[in-house]
C-alpha cells in the first residue's frame, strides 16, 4: 500500500472533526438554537461511525484480500477514540460543566451512561496500549486485550439504543452494522475451529 | 372580531403594512390601554395578521428567548422527529378550514369552525417559562385565553374528573404520521383542576403573531407547570372523561412518561436527571425550579400525593 493511502485516510478521517471545529466557528449554519446538545450529537455520531469503520477494517481485508489495508486499523481506532474523547470531554465538561454531583448522577443511575462511559475506558484502555513497545511487550495477551474492542463497540450501540426514545432509525442502522461485522468474526471463527478438527467450512464465507 | 383567521388567497398584511408599523400601532394601543384603564380595544384593523390582545396576570418579567429560536427548535413529532423538522415541515400542516369539537361529559357540547371557537374569547399575553422534558427550556409570549372559559361554557356534568384532548390528524400531509414513532393521533390530558386553573391557557398567537404551524397552530394548550409534551399542539377535540384519559408519551413508554409529567427536580427521568437544565441562549446550566417556578400557583392541587408515584 503506498503510503498516501494512509494520508489519505486520515485526512478523511479528519474532515469531520474540522467541520464540527468550523461550525463551533459558526461557518456552515453554525450549531444552532442549542448549540451544546448538538455539538454533544455529533461528536458522538461521529465516534459511532468511525469506530463501526475502524471494526471494518479486518472483515474488508478477508473479503477482498488487500493485506494491506490492515495498516489503515491503529490510525482509525485511535481516531476512532480521539471523537469519543471529544464527545467525553464535551458531556462533562461543557454539557455539565465539571460539575461532579451530576456526572455521578448520570453514572451511576443512568444505564446509557454506564455504557457510554464503558465504551470510552475500553478505548482508552485500547488507545495506551497502541504503540509498538505496548505490542511487544503484551505480546499474544496484547490481541487478547484488543478483542476488547468489540466489546466497546457493543456498549457504544447499546449507549445510542437506550438513549433514544421515539425515533430508532439510526440507532437501528448502528445495531445492522455491528451485528453484520462482528457475525462475520464468529462465523470465520467457527470455521477455523472446524479446519483444525479436520472438517470442512459449512458455508461460502471463508 | 378579536382575531380574524386570513385565508390564503388574501395579501399577507405585511406584505401592505411595514411590520414596524404595525408594531408601533400596537404599542401604541397597549400603552394606550395602560394608561386609561377601562379604555375599549379598538376592533382590529383591516385584517391585520398580528392579534390584539391585552397584558395578562401570570406574565414572568424574564427575557422572552427570540422569536426565531422559539419557532425553528421544538419538538412536534407529526412534522418529523428533528428538532428543526417542525419548521422545515411547517407547510404541509393545512389549518383552514379548522374544527374544534368539544363533548364528552357535559351538557353543552359543541362542534365549532375555529372563527367561532374563538369569537366569545379575549385574548391576553402571558410570557411563561416553558421546560422541556429533554432538559432544555425557554421563555415564551404566548398569546391566547385561559382554558377554563372553553370548560365553563361546555358546563361539564358532575361525573366529568379529566379533560382529554387530541391533536391533528392527517398522515396523508403530516410525515411524522406515517411512522408508529407514537400512537397517532396525539393525546393529552389533564385533570379538571388542572385544566381549570387559571394558568392553563389556550394559545392561539406568540409574539404577537398568529401561531405558527410549528408551534401548534391553530389552537393549542399550553401548562407552564408541566414538561412542554403535555402542552398539546393542533388541538381538534377537547372532551370531558370520567376516567384518566390515554396520554401519547404514556402509551409510548408508561415507565418514563406518568399522566401528571410536572416539573419536578427530584423525580428524575431515566435518561435525563431533571435537577438541572439549560435555557436557551444560555452557556451553563441553572437549576430547575419545582413546578417549573410556579409552585406558589399550583403546589396545593397536589397536596398529600406521593408526587414520585404520580409522577
Amino acid at each position: 500500500m503506498p503510503p498516501f493511502v494512509w494520508w489519505l485516510a486520515l485526512s478523511a478521517g479528519l474532515l469531520p472533526g474540522a467541520w464540527l471545529a468550523a461550525r463551533i466557528g459558526g461557518a456552515f449554519g453554525g450549531l444552532g438554537v442549542n448549540p451544546i446538545e448538538r455539538l454533544l450529537a455529533d461528536t458522538g455520531t461521529v465516534a459511532m461511525i468511525v469506530l463501526l469503520v475502524a471494526l471494518a477494517v479486518t472483515p474488508l481485508r478477508r473479503l477482498t484480500g488487500w493485506a494491506a489495508i490492515g495498516r489503515l486499523r491503529r490510525m482509525l481506532g485511535l481516531l476512532a477514540f480521539a471523537y469519543a474523547s471529544t464527545h467525553f470531554v464535551v458531556w462533562f465538561g461543557v454539557d455539565l460543566f465539571f460539575d461532579l454531583l451530576l456526572i455521578l448522577d448520570d453514572l451511576t443511575t443512568r444505564p446509557y451512561a454506564m455504557a457510554g462511559f464503558g465504551a470510552w475506558l475500553i478505548l482508552l484502555l485500547l488507545a495506551l496500549t497502541s504503540t509498538r513497545r505496548a505490542v511487544a511487550l503484551l505480546g499474544r495477551n496484547w490481541v487478547r486485550l484488543h478483542r476488547a474492542v468489540y466489546l466497546a463497540g457493543v456498549l457504544a450501540v447499546v449507549h445510542i439504543v437506550w438513549l433514544t426514545r421515539a425515533d430508532y432509525r439510526d440507532a437501528m442502522l448502528y445495531t445492522l452494522v455491528l451485528g453484520l461485522l462482528l457475525s462475520l468474526r464468529v462465523v470465520w471463527a467457527l470455521n477455523q475451529r472446524r479446519r483444525a478438527r479436520g472438517e470442512p467450512a459449512r458455508n461460502g464465507v471463508v | 372580531m378579536l382575531i380574524r383567521t386570513r385565508r390564503r388567497s388574501e395579501a399577507n398584511p405585511s406584505e401592505i403594512t411595514p411590520r414596524e408599523v404595525y408594531q408601533r400601532r400596537r404599542d401604541f394601543l397597549r400603552g394606550g390601554l395602560a394608561l386609561g384603564a377601562g379604555l375599549v380595544l379598538p376592533a382590529a384593523g383591516q385584517g391585520s395578521a398580528a392579534l390584539e390582545y391585552t397584558p395578562g396576570s401570570f406574565s414572568t418579567d424574564e427575557k422572552p428567548t427570540p422569536y426565531e429560536d422559539v419557532t425553528t427548535y421544538n419538538n412536534f413529532f407529526e412534522l418529523g422527529t428533528g428538532k428543526a423538522d417542525p419548521a422545515r415541515n411547517a407547510h404541509l400542516l393545512t389549518t383552514e378550514p379548522w374544527t374544534v369539537v368539544v363533548d364528552g361529559a357535559c351538557s353543552n357540547p359543541g362542534r365549532y369552525a375555529l372563527e367561532d371557537f374563538l369569537r366569545p374569547w379575549e385574548l391576553e399575553e402571558r410570557i411563561y417559562r416553558l421546560r422541556c422534558v429533554e432538559g432544555w427550556s425557554m421563555v415564551i409570549p404566548w398569546v391566547g385565553f385561559e382554558l377554563n372559559r372553553v370548560l365553563r361554557k361546555a358546563e361539564p356534568d358532575g361525573s366529568a374528573r379529566y379533560v382529554a384532548f387530541e391533536s391533528v390528524l392527517d398522515p396523508d400531509n403530516l410525515p411524522g404520521q406515517r411512522r408508529p414513532v407514537l400512537e397517532w393521533p396525539y393525546t393529552e390530558g389533564l385533570r379538571l383542576d388542572e385544566a381549570k386553573h387559571p394558568l392553563t391557557l389556550l394559545a392561539v398567537g406568540l409574539y404577537g403573531d398568529a401561531l405558527p404551524n410549528q408551534n401548534g397552530a391553530p389552537l393549542r394548550l399550553v401548562v407552564p407547570w408541566k414538561y412542554g409534551f403535555k402542552s398539546i399542539k393542533s388541538i381538534v377535540r377537547i372532551r370531558f372523561t370520567e376516567v384518566e384519559p390515554t396520554t401519547a408519551w404514556n402509551l409510548a413508554q408508561p415507565n418514563e412518561y406518568g399522566f401528571y409529567s410536572n416539573v419536578n427536580p427530584d423525580v428524575p427521568h431515566p435518561r435525563w436527571s431533571q435537577r438541572t437544565e439549560r435555557r436557551i441562549g444560555e452557556l451553563r446550566r441553572r437549576r430547575t425550579l419545582m413546578f417549573n417556578g410556579y409552585g406558589d400557583e399550583v403546589a396545593h392541587l397536589y397536596e398529600g400525593m406521593d408526587l414520585k408515584r404520580y409522577f
